[in-house]
C-alpha cells in the first residue's frame, strides 16, 4: 500500500446514494421538495421545475431555460471533483437566481468554497455540524477574487 | 523470508515497526507476522493511528530483519546520504 | 519586494487556525486519514519515508532576510537543522511532525510566509525569473504580475478541485530561466505598441507525458490576464481529464483537442469572462509594482573589480551575472558543493544567507528552479567581502551551470514515490568531475536527476536527464540527452538501456568524452553538439563493447 500522495484518482466514484440528511439552506424562501431529473432527461419534460446536472454535464446547456427552474441540483459524487464549482458558478454567471444546491459528498472543509461559486442549499450524504459549517464560513474575512457570491475582492477594498 | 508491519505515527510521521505487543522505532525490534499479517494490518487501517500502514518482505539476519526492497531498508535506517540522522540499531540500507 | 497589508496578514491568519482546527479533528479521530490527507496536502505536509515533508511556499522564489532568518529557525525548532531548496524554487523540510505543524506555519505567517497550495490540485506556487528586477534585458520586472496571480489564485473557489495540479510561470525577458515552456501556463511579458501585455503558452509540463507548451495567445494585455487565466483554467477544470490520473495535466487536454481547438475554446470562455470585470483595477496593478520598485542604487558605485585573488576571479567568471544598474552585479550562491546534497542548506547558512542579503544586497534573496540562491542587487565593490563570507561557509562553489550544478530531486533517500535514490548519483557524478580545470573544459552542460518518472528533478529537460527506475527491486538508471528548459526548450531522448548506479556515473562520462571529441570547438556547448552531430556518437562511447576503444 503505498501512498500514491496526492496522486489519487479524482473521479470515477459510484454515485452517492440518495439520503434523508436534511438540506442546509442559505436561502429565505422555502425549499423546493419536488421531482429533480437528470439533465438528459429534461428536455422531454420541459415543465420540471428542478434538473440534476451531473459532473460531466454541460451546465450552459440549462441557460436558455433558466426562468422556469426553481432548483438546479449539482451533484457531487467525489468531493475531490471540482466540475461542480465551475457549472455553480456558469449558472449564476448566466443570470440564474433560483435555487442551487449541492448534493453528495459535501464536506465541512469545501462548504465555504461551494458557496462562492453560487451554492445556496446543501444536501450533503453525511449530516454537517451547523455550527462547524457557520465556522467556516465565517472563518475567511476577506476574498481575493470575485466570484459568484458579490464579496468584494481585497483590490475592492484596498482601492475602495 | 519474514513479513513485517510496518507505518508512520499519526502525530509524528516516524517510522515504526511492529513488535508483536507495540510498536517500535527501531527496525531490530520488528517480528515475524506470518499468517496474521493481514489481520493486524486490517485492524492497524482501522484505528487511523498510524499512517500508511504495509506488510513488508525481509530476511533474518544476525542483525535484525533486513527487508527486501531499497525503500523499505531506507525507511528502516534513514537517508543514505545523511549518515549522522541514521537510525540506531538498523541495518544500513546500502549493505 | 511585496510586503503584506492587513488583507494579506488576515488570509494567512485565518488559513493557520484553520489548519489548526483540521489538524486538531484528524489527531482526535474526528475525520479519517483519507478526508484528512487532502487538507493536509492543500497545506504542503505530505507524508515522505520518514517523516511528514513540510512543502514551503517562495512566491516567484523571491525572500527577504528576515524570511530566510525565520527558515533557519524552523529547520532548527522543527527539523533536524537543514531544508532542501527545490525545483520549484520552494523549500521543503524533511522532518516535520504533524502535531507542531499548526504551530510552526504560525511562526512562518509572522513574516508573511504560509504553505497555501504547494500541494494539491490547484493552481500551486508560482515561480518566475531569479534574475527579475536586476535583468538587463527586461521589459519590466514580472514579479508584480506573478503576485496579482498568487493573489487571485489563493484560496480560489472554483479552481481548487482541479483535475490535478497546476503550475504557472512568469518570466520578462527572452532568456528563459524559469521553464516557462513546460508549465500548465507560461507568460512571458512583453510590450506591443508601448503597451505592457503577455504571450502565453499552455499546455507544458514533465511527468510522465513530458509537453512544451504551446503559444495560445501572442499577447493579452497586463490589464486582462488574470481574466485570461480564468478562462484557461475554467476550461480546463470542465474538460480536464478525470478518469485516469496520468492523463489529468492540462497538457493532455492540449494535446487531444489540439492547440487551435484549445485556444478557440478558451477564447470563446473569455469572452464571456471579460465582461464580469474579474481583473484588478488600474490602482492595485499600481500599487503591487510600487512595491517592487528598484532598490535606492548607489550611483556612485564603482563599475570595476579587483580581480587580483584567482580564487574570487574564477567565481566572479561563473557565478556572476551582469545587473542592469552600472556599479551592481547579481551573485548566485551555489548550493552545489562537490560532494553535497544538491539544494540543502542548513540552519547556520541560512542566517549567514540572511545577514549577507543584508549587508549586501538590500535584504533580498532568490530562490532558483536549479536549486541554487541568488543576491540580486550586490555592489561589485562588496563582491570581494560578499565572497570571502561565502567561501567560508562553503557556499562559493564556482560552479554555476557547469557539469556538478547538479539538479537532483530528494529521490528514495526521501521520497515516498521513488524508484532510486538521486542525490548519491549527483554526489558521484560531481565527485568524478570535481576538478575545475575540468569543469571547464566542458563548460555549459546541466545534469538533471529524477528518481522516478514525475520528474521533479527536470531531467527531460537535463542536457543529460538520468531518471531512476526500477528494476526487480533494485534501483537503476535510464539516460537521456538533448533536453533543455530555457528559450530553446525541448525534451531529452532515452540514449539505451539503462544502468546501475555506477554504471550510470561512468555512462556520463563517456558520454562526456564522447562531447570532447565530436565539439566543433571549445564554445560549442553539450547542447549544441548533441543537437548538431544526434545520439549516435554518445550511444557508440556508451554502448560499445567492452574492450573496444573509440
Ligand atoms: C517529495 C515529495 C514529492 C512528491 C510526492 C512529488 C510528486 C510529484 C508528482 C506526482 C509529479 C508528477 C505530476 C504530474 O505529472 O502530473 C511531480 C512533478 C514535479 N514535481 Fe514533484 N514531488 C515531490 C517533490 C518535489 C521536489 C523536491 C521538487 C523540486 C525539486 C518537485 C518539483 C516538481 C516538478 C518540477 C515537477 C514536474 C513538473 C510538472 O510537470 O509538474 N517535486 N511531483
Ligand atoms: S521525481 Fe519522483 S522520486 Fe523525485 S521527488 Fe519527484 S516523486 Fe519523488
Amino acid at each position: 500500500m503505498t501512498d500514491v500522495q496526492d496522486q489519487s484518482p479524482v473521479a470515477n466514484a459510484a454515485p452517492v446514494p440518495e439520503t434523508a440528511t436534511p438540506v442546509l439552506s442559505f436561502r429565505d424562501t422555502p425549499l423546493y421538495d419536488g421531482p429533480v431529473v437528470a439533465l438528459a432527461d429534461f428536455g422531454a419534460t420541459s415543465n420540471t421545475a428542478a434538473v440534476r446536472l451531473d459532473p460531466g454535464d454541460d451546465a450552459r446547456a440549462l441557460v436558455p431555460h433558466l426562468g422556469g427552474l426553481r432548483l438546479i441540483e449539482v451533484s457531487f459524487p467525489k468531493y475531490r471533483d471540482g466540475r461542480g464549482y465551475s457549472s455553480a458558478r456558469i449558472l449564476r454567471e448566466a443570470g440564474y437566481t433560483g435555487e442551487l444546491r449541492a448534493a453528495g459528498d459535501v464536506l465541512l472543509d469545501q462548504v465555504a468554497f461551494m458557496r462562492r461559486v453560487g451554492f445556496d442549499s446543501f444536501a450533503p450524504a453525511k449530516p454537517l455540524d451547523p455550527a462547524r459549517v457557520d465556522a467556516a464560513l465565517s472563518r475567511y474575512e476577506y476574498v481575493y477574487q470575485k466570484a459568484a457570491d458579490g464579496r468584494p475582492p481585497v483590490w475592492a477594498l484596498r482601492h475602495g | 523470508m519474514i513479513r513485517l508491519l510496518t507505518g508512520n505515527v499519526l502525530e509524528t510521521g516516524d517510522v515504526v515497526w511492529w513488535t508483536g505487543s507495540n510498536w517500535s522505532l527501531a527496525l531490530r525490534d520488528a517480528v515475524d507476522v506470518g499468517p496474521d499479517g493481514d489481520a493486524l494490518l486490517a485492524r492497524t487501517v482501522a484505528a487511523e493511528r498510524i499512517n500508511d500502514p504495509a506488510l513488508v518482505d525481509a530476511e533474518p539476519t544476525r542483525d535484525g530483519p533486513r527487508p527486501r526492497t531499497m525503500r523499505e531498508r531506507v525507511r528502516g535506517a534513514g537517508p543514505t546520504v545523511r549518515a549522522d540522522l541514521n537510525r540506531p540499531n538498523s541495518i544500513e540500507a546500502t549493505a | 519586494m511585496y510586503r503584506y497589508d492587513q488583507y494579506d496578514q488576515s488570509m494567512v491568519d485565518a488559513r493557520v487556525d484553520e489548519f489548526r482546527d483540521q489538524v486538531a479533528r484528524r489527531l482526535a479521530n474526528e475525520i479519517t486519514e483519507d478526508q484528512f490527507k487532502p487538507l493536509r496536502l492543500m497545506n504542503g505536509l505530505y507524508l515522505q519515508l520518514h517523516a511528514y515533508m513540510l512543502r514551503v511556499a517562495v512566491p516567484y522564489g523571491t525572500l527577504s532576510g528576515t524570511q530566510m532568518r525565520m527558515l533557519g529557525h524552523i529547520a532548527r525548532k522543527y527539523d533536524r537543522g537543514y531544508g532542501h531548496f527545490t525545483t520549484r524554487q520552494n523549500i521543503q523540510y524533511n522532518w516535520i511532525k504533524l502535531s507542531e505543524a499548526p504551530d510552526l506555519l504560525a511562526e512562518l505567517a509572522t513574516v508573511e510566509m504560509h504553505a497555501i497550495q504547494t500541494s494539491g490540485n490547484c493552481i500551486r506556487n508560482i515561480s518566475s525569473d531569479q534574475f527579475a528586477g536586476a535583468a538587463a534585458d527586461e521589459v519590466a520586472d514580472p514579479r508584480p504580475y506573478a503576485e496579482l496571480l498568487r493573489q487571485w489564485s489563493s484560496f480560489h473557489p472554483e479552481f481548487s478541485f482541479l483535475p490535478r495540479k497546476f503550475k504557472i510561470a512568469v518570466i520578462a525577458t527572452d532568456v528563459d530561466r524559469a521553464a516557462i515552456q513546460l508549465h500548465d501556463i507560461g507568460l512571458q511579458l512583453v510590450r506591443k505598441d508601448g503597451e505592457l501585455g503577455f504571450k502565453v503558452w499552455v499546455g507544458g509540463g514533465m511527468g510522465r507525458t513530458p509537453m512544451i507548451g504551446h503559444v495560445i495567445r501572442e499577447f493579452i494585455p497586463a490589464r486582462q490576464y488574470l481574466s485570461y487565466c480564468e478562462a484557461v483554467l475554467r476550461v480546463y477544470n470542465r474538460y480536464g481529464r478525470r478518469d485516469n490520473i496520468y492523463k489529468a495535466r492540462i497538457k493532455i487536454l492540449v494535446h487531444e483537442l489540439g492547440a487551435a481547438e484549445f485556444t478557440r475554446q478558451v477564447e470563446a470562455e473569455w469572452a464571456i469572462l471579460e465582461p464580469l470585470a474579474l481583473d484588478a483595477p488600474q490602482a492595485e496593478y499600481d500599487r503591487i509594482v510600487a512595491q517592487f520598485a528598484d532598490p535606492e542604487f548607489d550611483v556612485a558605485a564603482p563599475d570595476s573589480v579587483d580581480r587580483s585573488d584567482p580564487d574570487f576571479a574564477l567565481w566572479l567568471d561563473q557565478n556572476v551575472h551582469a545587473h542592469k544598474q552600472p556599479g551592481y552585479a547579481i551573485a548566485t550562491i551555489s548550493l552545489k558543493p562537490v560532494g553535497g546534497i544538491p539544494g540543502d542548506a542548513t540552519a547556520d547558512q541560512m542566517d549567514l544567507i540572511a545577514d549577507l542579503a543584508a549587508r549586501f544586497a538590500h535584504d533580498e534573496i532568490r530562490v532558483t528552479h536549479s536549486q541554487n540562491l541568488v543576491l540580486a542587487h550586490v555592489r561589485k565593490a562588496d563582491l570581494y567581502a560578499l565572497w570571502t563570507a561565502l567561501e567560508g561557509a562553503g557556499l562559493a562553489t564556482p560552479n554555476l551551470d557547469l557539469v556538478t550544478d547538479i539538479i537532483a530531486c530528494p529521490g528514495l533517500d526521501y521520497c515516498a514515490l521513488a524508484n532510486a535514490r538521486s542525490i548519491p548519483v549527483a554526489q558521484k557524478i560531481a565527485e568524478r568531475f570535481a576538478d575545475l580545470d575540468r569543469q571547464h573544459d566542458i563548460g555549459e552542460l546541466k545534469i538533471k536527476i529524477s528518481g522516478c518518472i514525475n520528474a521533479c528533478g527536470h531531467h527531460h529537460a537535463g542536457h543529460i536527464g538520468i531518471l531512476g527506475v526500477d528494476k526487480k527491486g533494485e534501483e537503476a538508471y535510464q539516460l537521456s540527452l538533448g533536453g533543455s528548459g530555457a528559450e530553446d526548450a525541448s525534451l531529452a531522448k532515452i540514449l539505451g538501456p539503462g544502468f546501475s548506479e555506477a554504471g550510470v556515473v561512468d555512462a556520463v562520462e563517456k558520454v562526456i568524452e564522447a562531447y570532447r571529441v565530436v565539439r566543433s570547438g571549445p564554445g560549442e556547448r553539450f547542447l549544441d553538439t548533441y543537437r548538431r552531430v544526434g545520439a549516435e556518437p554518445f550511444k557508440a562511447a556508451v554502448y560499445a563493447p567492452a574492450g573496444a576503444t573509440s
